[in-house]
């Protein structure tokens, strides 16, 4: 896989401005997404990474229009898709952008299927929704070239089924398939593999890397495995309590993290491709977002704060550690130190290997 | 679809956020932790407290209690005693609500009768709660041949025709609140029985039980320590319908001159005014106290219901 | 850190001593016509597989889902009844005995399950959840010794004894996942089934977990049954490993056999497979790419039964169950008519 650089001069394909999500409970208001920015380039593999309760799929539903309000409620200087701003789209416009110029995988296809209806109709139906002009049986044509595509046996036959009848491997596939029908720019993949086995999601990915170079749409993964950030990302989003806390090339990003959270990540990461002596925990608890921690909200677990007042009463901003490498961290040029360390108790350098 | 599918997702999303948001800091902040503890039955009450309908319900039903317990002193007149010189008077200053065709006091038969619908919606709700969930425990819990035979009978009572029948027995046993408590529970506690079942089957299924079968707990203190406070929330809310059926159905008997004997003041016996067609139509303030009565108090406990089973929603509860 | 008052106050089995042994351990389920009732057939969900573990030592038991690691695993503490084979435990095949007698070795075989959610009573206190096991088993029966008891557990797993007044519902993931391990420590067992412990958890407390599991490991001499699909934590925790495909092991020997020297296709196309967090490995990759899907285990193909997804089958794996032996000298057993080594650099 090439690496497409970060060319600046080119025009974002979404560019998302300081957008903020927040969803009102029983016990307080939960601020989901805190004031986030980020782009993506055209045909650009970004990787979103974080734990359960970053907000990396909040973000992306917030831009899609699928936040329910209320209880939520989504709010952003602005969210830029090829020049139109998609948060002041009505609901109908909103409907011909989604699962047309950008698509959605999620996770469990056999929730995202309606299962009265044949893979093939709901298919046919997605293309036929943004395609008028489409006759029947060329939408069916169309279906089964792109089961085939995605790597579906026998599609005539598969067209003609229901969910149920498929495997979870082969649901997803076809997911993908209705993803792809409408030639999107953008395909958003939210762990699209999370719920398959090992030897199944390796089949996803390869399905997911060669609709990549069929239809050139740039595509966001996001994911809670740095193993598939690492092996399918041009680019890459580190995402911590409701925040982007580090942005940087794949590459640089795991050969140099520049934020405390990513190196954490990595050291406690068990890995095949070596033997660690242990691994290195992040202490403590994911923060609430009811009442996030005051200035860097990772603080509270945080080794390189070492008790200095900033991380408790300064909010980091992400600033430019090196050429396209953005930090969310008050003493990122402290992370080599650390890495030292870490080094020591796991046995290994968890970083990349990699020259940048 | 897919909207639905994400709105799921964002829901667990959001249910992470707020698990991870009130999860005590284990390295100990003693001050939280000492602070109050939030009982999963505490949580439900709460929920409920927010239910406006259920809580007006409750409120209503509340002051229905007190006013069945106080008739004495809160009736104006003797319920039973009749006035030779006002038959069928309308809403006066003297009577409030009117007198009915023997000369009685409308709102003074209203207040007694409260006693008589409470009773038989309490008494036949708890008996046919007790004998369907002991039976449903049993059939979920045992299984086997005990689960086939309670399940047939719980089939066959439910596709009596259980009027006709209540009518047959009521009036082979003759009328009185005792009679209609045990008919009404005789047929009231398959629902139960079913839902018991139903959701003991599931608790069984649980991670929590099989880490209790693990440990070595024997099947008797599963039933008693896992299953049976997992069944018991939503059995309230089994309760209240339970509840809100009877009084119908003792309203229903009383109407066609089955329920409580005369002259005791019953809802569904000042309705049974109502068959002539001269009080139906000039003379409302007979019958639609009761009627009125009877729907409000039917559709208050059924609010409760409502409230009861909001708070005690699973998915919220994780 | 040590206990107070013993439980068990009978010996501890030394280290390396066989604690565990399996043997041709079948569990069928029949299927049933939803009507009359009538079996239709079975899901041989495990279908004669041999294992052995020695005190203090850990046994990961890999595989996908539907393999019926999990089923060994409840099988092997009669959570589910087995339908053939033996399961002796410290020398007594426990399949022979009664209920009855089952209860007293309950004190020394344990379980933690992986969800931590759904593992813990919703209406319970953390205190009475962790104190159930030593109620059941009527050891610490004055409310006191209990108390402390159950404070001691707490600590233990790195949870404030305060929070054993509160209710699951008020930890997180992690933390009720330390709430499952002192219960299952409470009547300080020796061997625990753990049975995918840590994949509902995120990778930052994942780790927690993982050493929490090593320490206790050590200060106690546990022995390990690990179950799991994930095999970089496996690799990272366990001695020894057994591959399981459809309800049979394929592979097993030391860590470093299998990770480092996999000889069947399925080892091999498993550890290919994961992907490494390391973007400077991520193009001389090769991926084995395997067709298809698991069959089901109500009718797994004839002979090997992963030949019907397997790149080298030939006409005989049709014919013949390969025995779990080493037939080339390869070093360790292998379900393979043609193991081949393949050292994992090239995977």
């Amino acid at each position: 896989m090439t690496q497409r650089p970060n060319d600046s001069s080119r025009e974002p394909l979404l560019e998302v401005r300081n957008l903020n999500t927040t969803f009102k409970t029983e016990t307080g208001t939960v601020q989901a997404v805190r004031g986030v920015n980020w782009e993506i380039y055209p045909g650009e593999f970004l990787g979103v990474v974080g734990e359960s309760g970053s907000g990396k799929s909040v973000t992306m539903a917030s831009i899609m229009g699928l936040v329910p309000t209320p209880p939520g409620s989504v709010g952003a200087d602005s969210v830029t898709f090829e020049g139109k701003d998609l948060l002041s789209l009505n609901e109908r416009q909103m409907r011909r952008i989604r699962g047309h110029e950008i698509s959605m995988i999620f996770q469990d296809p056999m929730t995202s299927f309606n299962p009265v209806h044949t893979i093939g109709n709901q298919i046919s139906e997605a293309i036929r929704v943004h395609d008028s002009k489409m006759t029947r049986r060329a939408a069916k044509k169309r279906s089964i070239e792109l089961l085939s595509l995605v790597g579906v046996p026998s599609p005539e036959v598969r067209f003609a089924q229901f969910p149920h009848e498929y495997s979870g491997g082969m649901r997803q596939r076809a997911m993908i398939a209705m993803a792809i029908a409408n030639q999107p720019k953008l395909i958003i993949a939210d762990e699209p593999t999370t719920a398959l086995d090992v030897t199944i999601q390796a089949q996803i990915l390869d399905v997911l890397n060669l609709i990549q170079e069929e239809t050139d749409a740039a595509t966001i993964l996001i994911t809670h495995d740095l193993g598939l950030i690492a092996e399918m990302s041009d680019r890459v989003l580190v995402m911590y309590a409701g925040k982007v806390v580090e942005t940087a090339t794949v590459f640089e990003l795991f050969a140099d993290p520049k934020h405390p959270y990513t190196l954490g990540l990595l050291a406690s990461l068990p890995r095949l491709d070596s033997q660690l002596d242990s691994l290195l925990s992040i202490p403590g608890q994911p923060p609430s977002l009811i009442t996030p921690p005051t200035g860097c909200s990772f603080h509270p677990r945080c080794d390189l704060t070492k008790g200095r007042s900033e991380c408790r009463s300064e909010l980091p901003v992400l600033v430019e550690a090196s050429n396209g490498h953005h930090t969310a961290c008050h003493f990122w040029d402290e992370m080599t130190e650390i890495a030292e360390v870490v080094t020591d108790t796991v046995g290994i350098d968890v970083r990349s290997s990699v020259e940048t | 679809m897919n909207d639905e599918r994400t709105e799921q997702i964002l829901d667990e999303e959001a249910q992470a956020l707020i698990g991870a948001g009130e999860a005590p800091d284990p390295r100990g902040d003693m001050k939280r932790a000492k602070a109050k503890i939030q009982s999963p039955g505490r949580i439900a009450w709460r929920r409920f407290l927010r239910h406006r309908l259920a809580l007006g319900g409750m409120v209503f039903v509340g002051i229905l209690f007190l006013v069945a317990i106080f008739a004495e002193f809160l009736a104006p007149y003797d319920p039973n005693v009749v006035n030779t010189s006002a038959f069928r008077t309308p809403p006066s200053s003297e009577h409030w609500l009117g007198t009915d065709s023997a000369g009685r006091d409308v709102l003074s038969r209203l207040i007694f009768g409260a006693r008589v619908s409470l009773t038989v919606g309490v008494a036949a709700a708890l008996s046919a709660l007790g004998l369907g969930t002991l039976l449903g425990l049993l059939a979920g819990v045992v299984g086997g041949w005990v689960d086939s035979f309670i399940m047939r009978a719980v089939d066959v009572f439910l596709s009596f025709p259980s009027l006709m029948l209540i009518l047959l027995l009521v009036a082979v046993l003759g009328p009185s609140i005792g009679t209609i408590v045990v008919v009404i529970a005789l047929f009231e506690w398959p629902t139960a029985a079913r839902i018991v079942r139903q959701m003991a089957l599931s608790v069984k299924e649980t991670d929590f039980v099989l880490s209790a079968r693990a440990v070595g707990s024997s099947r008797w203190r599963i039933m008693r320590k896992h299953v049976a406070p997992a069944v018991l929330s939503p059995l309230t809310v089994v309760g209240t319908l339970l509840a809100a059926q009877a009084i119908l159905l003792e309203a229903a008997l009383s109407f066609l001159g089955l329920g409580v004997k005369q002259p005791q003041a019953s809802w569904g016996g000042m309705l049974e005014e109502a068959k002539s067609l001269t009080i139906l139509e000039q003379m409302p303030w007979m019958w639609i106290p009761p009627g009125l009565t009877i729907a409000v108090t039917v559709l208050a406990i059924n609010f409760i219901g409502d409230g009861l089973r909001d708070a005690f929603d699973p998915r919220q509860q994780m | 850190m040590t206990s107070t008052v013993d439980v068990s106050a009978d010996d501890r089995m030394p280290l390396g001593e066989e604690m565990l042994r399996v043997e041709d351990l079948k569990v069928h389920f029949p299927v049933k016509s939803t009507v009359l009732r009538r079996k239709l057939g079975e899901v041989k969900a495990v279908d004669g597989i041999d294992l052995e573990l020695a005190a203090g030592e850990t046994l990961g038991l890999v595989g996908e889902s539907g393999c019926g690691k999990s089923t060994t695993g409840q099988a092997i503490l009669r959570l589910i009844e087995p339908t053939a084979g033996k399961v002796i435990f410290r020398g007594r095949d426990i399949t022979a005995i009664s209920r009855r007698q089952m209860s007293p070795l309950r004190r020394e075989m344990q379980i933690v399950l992986q969800d931590p959610f759904a593992s813990l009573d919703p209406r319970m206190t953390v205190r009475s959840i962790i104190a159930e096991p030593l109620k059941v088993h009527g050891v610490y029966t004055s409310g006191k010794d209990r108390r402390k008891r159950v404070d001691e557990l707490l600590e233990l797993v790195g949870l404030s004894s305060e929070l054993g007044s509160r209710f699951p519902h008020e930890f997180s993931g992690g933390q009720r996942q330390r709430i499952g391990i002192a219960r299952a420590l409470a009547l300080n067992p020796q061997l625990l089934i753990l049975d995918e412990p840590v994949s509902a958890l995120d990778v930052s407390i994942q780790a927690q977990i993982i050493n929490l599991l090593e320490e206790l490991q050590k200060e106690f001499s546990l022995a390990y049954l690990l179950i799991a699909h994930d095999l970089a934590v496996v690799k990272h925790i366990c001695d020894r490993v057994a591959v399981m495909y459809l309800g049979k092991i394929v592979e097993t020997g030391t860590r470093d056999e299998i990770y480092n020297d996999p000889t069947h296709p399925y080892t091999q196309a498993l550890l290919s497979a994961v992907p490494t967090p390391d973007p400077a490995k991520r193009d001389d990759k090769t991926r084995i790419l395997l067709e298809g899907d698991v069959p089901t285990p109500e009718n797994p193909p004839s002979g090997c039964r992963f030949r019907t997804r397997c790149w080298k089958a030939q006409p005989e794996c049709a014919d013949e169950v390969p025995a779990l032996i080493d037939r080339e000298g390869l070093g360790h057993p292998s379900a393979c008519l043609f193991p081949e080594s393949i050292a994992a650099e090239d995977l």
